[in-house]
């Protein structure tokens, strides 16, 4: 359909082009705005005088010495050891991700596998699951966690994670294998292997598509958990999220406010690089549920 | 598949909902019902030859054994629900004698908690559920028609505001509009009003929220419906074009009811995320003015000294009671569906 008239510059085409424009904008500015700013001192991020001041560090320079300054991020990091729930995070996000897909894969491969009416039921009840709030979930976690004493640690938050989690996963990946032939596992057991070394020789090969498109998503909803990780966690397991929740109680009462911008910054630079590099796993995963109705 | 190999694959996926999903919502149930111990306490008279006292005190070992033969606390059946916490029964109806208004009535119930939390968590869900689905489809029309070399880009950053941390993505923008932020300050000018401020004003908070919402939620409803514009049959467009149909009609007649599955998909995921707001009114500090139940429920576990669990336990089974009738709806397409697919 690339013919001239589909090409011509219609007063729809400028509408839609200006739409776009607006929204990319919209989208866009926070970031760019607030990524810059955090290189800059309170008085100029936060300038009720000229927003200007913003942009060239008018502040700054009087107090730094330069345009642009690393104080923020010195101080969240050092100063209030920001780099613990750095830590925190990647090992929380990690074993998440992992058992995850190692629940989800099995689970979803079974599901996908299964002529019963009860994959259908299970399936259901994971629909139903996935629209529980978690906060619901979470007051019914903590006097358990508190009798058997496993609250404030990171593999009660990393289990809660992955059961959270488990019937998107379930979801995805089933849809996923349901794209996969039976033929292929059916003609492997024709051949005398089992249903395990029939998944373990024939699936496992082909199935990493998929694998890392819930994977991605499982990474997500680990990384910005704020729900379960402010309730279950210890001030000292404390992850990157809720960290940042409790600095604008202390810090903002401080005056340290460009701290908690720079956390943020922080926050947001592997989500950025994340967008960069799997922006088609993304797009293909946020579809998979939706196209096939 | 045989069932005890159906069993095998699916067994750890299953135990982990059901022991931390299905075990927690009868948990809940439970706690619900029940109410904490009170402190035992002594009752004392000591006497001096200045007379007689009374002293009161908190006899722990009772108060502890008390605690041991019943860790949940005291049977106190449905009263939670009704208290003023939740339902309010009682003052509501005390409200209805003594209001001469509707408006003074609805003002009144809007004081309790709960009330105040559902009118904002069903307004929020309401209002951006429409607007990311009309503007997402907006921008994926704009997006189909731009050349194919600034799809990427365009796509890249337009997945941002989604992929961004909830509580990192509206404390950002709470930067930007708050009275020395850029856009508040730049509001402020505007209007030449000093004391303007997005945060004081309880109809701004929502409308912020709200604005928040849609920004973060935009993204999804734009790549869905993006993807299945890109499905449209083009037989059908063509057809629509020879017989005299122009750009808009062909939208109207021919893409939208290819899109609508894709629509019905994206208002069931949306209503499931915004009814658990949460997030941006800890960002916002917006508590003062708005609430939802997600957060009511947070406030019962963290602001008193104990947690609430009774109170915690009866506003997530609302929640829960809510959120089925959100869902019936699709439950009951899905198990239609799923029985004609059998008989056939």
């Amino acid at each position: 359909m690339n013919t001239k008239i589909e090409n011509k510059l219609t007063p729809v085409r400028i509408i839609a082009f200006v739409f776009v424009a607006l929204w990319l904008i919209v989208a866009m500015f926070p970031f760019i705005w607030t990524l810059w700013g955090s290189f800059k001192v309170q008085a100029d991020f936060f300038s009720k005088a000229d927003w200007a001041n913003a942009i060239f560090g008018f502040h700054t320079e009087k107090q730094t010495g330069n345009f642009f300054t690393i104080d923020g991020y010195y101080g969240s990091w050092i100063e209030e050891e920001f780099w613990r729930a750095v830590i925190n995070t990647s090992i929380v996000v990690f074993f998440t991700v992992l058992i995850s897909l190692i629940f989800g894969t099995l689970g979803g491969y079974a599901l996908a596998r299964s002529t019963y009416r009860y994959a259908f039921w299970i399936l259901m009840a994971g629909l139903i699951f996935r629209a529980m709030p978690h906060m619901t979930l979470v007051s019914g976690y903590l006097q358990p966690f508190f009798a058997w004493n496993v609250w404030g640690i990171l593999p009660t938050t990393i289990i809660v994670l992955v059961a959270i989690n488990q019937p998107f996963t379930l979801w995805m990946l089933h849809s996923f294998f349901l794209n996969i032939p039976k033929d292929l596992d059916e003609s492997a057991m024709c051949d005398g292997c089992n249903r395990f070394q029939a998944f373990r020789y024939v699936i496992i090969p082909i199935m990493w598509p998929g694998v890392i498109t819930t994977g991605l998503f499982s990474f997500l909803l680990a990384y910005n958990d704020f729900t379960v990780t402010s309730m279950l966690l210890s001030d000292e397991n404390e992850t990157m999220i809720p960290a940042i929740a409790s600095f604008l109680g202390t810090v903002q009462e401080e005056g340290k406010v460009m701290y908690a911008v720079a956390a943020v910054v922080s926050a947001t630079a592997p989500l950025f690089f994340l967008v960069m590099f799997f922006q088609r796993q993304i797009v293909s995963g946020l579809t998979a549920g939706a196209v096939k109705g | 598949m045989k069932h005890s190999t159906f069993l095998l694959f699916t067994l750890p996926s299953l135990s982990v909902m059901f022991l931390f999903i299905a075990i927690p919502i009868v948990s809940v149930f439970i706690q619900s019902l029940h109410i904490e111990h009170k402190q035992v306490i002594i009752v004392s008279e000591n006497c001096d030859p200045f007379g007689c006292e009374t002293t009161t005190s908190v006899d722990t070992e009772a108060s502890a054994k008390l605690k041991e033969k019943a860790p949940l606390g005291k049977f106190n059946g449905f009263k939670t629900y009704s208290n003023r916490m939740h339902f309010a029964f009682d003052e509501i109806g005390e409200a209805w004698n003594s209001s001469d208004s509707f408006i003074v009535f609805v003002k009144k119930i809007y004081n309790y908690p709960l009330y105040r939390a559902l009118s904002f968590t069903l307004t929020y869900t309401f209002v951006v559920t429409p607007f990311v689905l009309f503007l997402g489809f907006l921008v994926a029309l704009g997006v189909n028609n731009l050349p194919k070399l600034l799809k990427g880009p365009t796509i890249f950053a337009s997945l941002l505001p989604m992929i961004v941390t909830p509580l990192v993505g509206s404390l950002i923008l709470f930067w930007m509009v708050d009275g020395d932020g850029v856009i508040g300050a730049t509001l402020q000018k505007i209007f030449n009003d000093n004391s303007l401020s997005l945060k004081a004003s309880p109809v701004l908070t929502w409308v912020m929220l709200m604005v928040y919402g849609i920004w973060h939620l935009m993204p999804f409803s734009f790549i869905v419906f993006y993807a299945g514009l890109q499905t449209v049959p083009h037989e059908t467009i063509e057809a629509a074009t020879i017989d005299g149909a122009s750009k808009f009609q062909r939208t109207r007649h021919v893409v939208i009811p290819h899109l609508m599955p894709l629509a019905i998909f994206i208002t069931l995921i949306l209503l499931m995320d915004n009814f658990r707001v949460f997030e941006p009114i800890i960002s916002f500090r917006a508590e003062a003015h708005a609430t939802s139940i997600s957060w009511l429920i947070w406030n019962h576990l963290r602001e008193s000294a104990y947690p609430l669990y009774n109170a915690a336990g009866a506003t997530s089974m609302i929640t829960i009671f809510f959120v089925g009738i959100l869902l019936l709806p699709v439950l009951i397409r899905t198990w239609r569906d799923f029985n004609e697919k059998n008989k056939g």
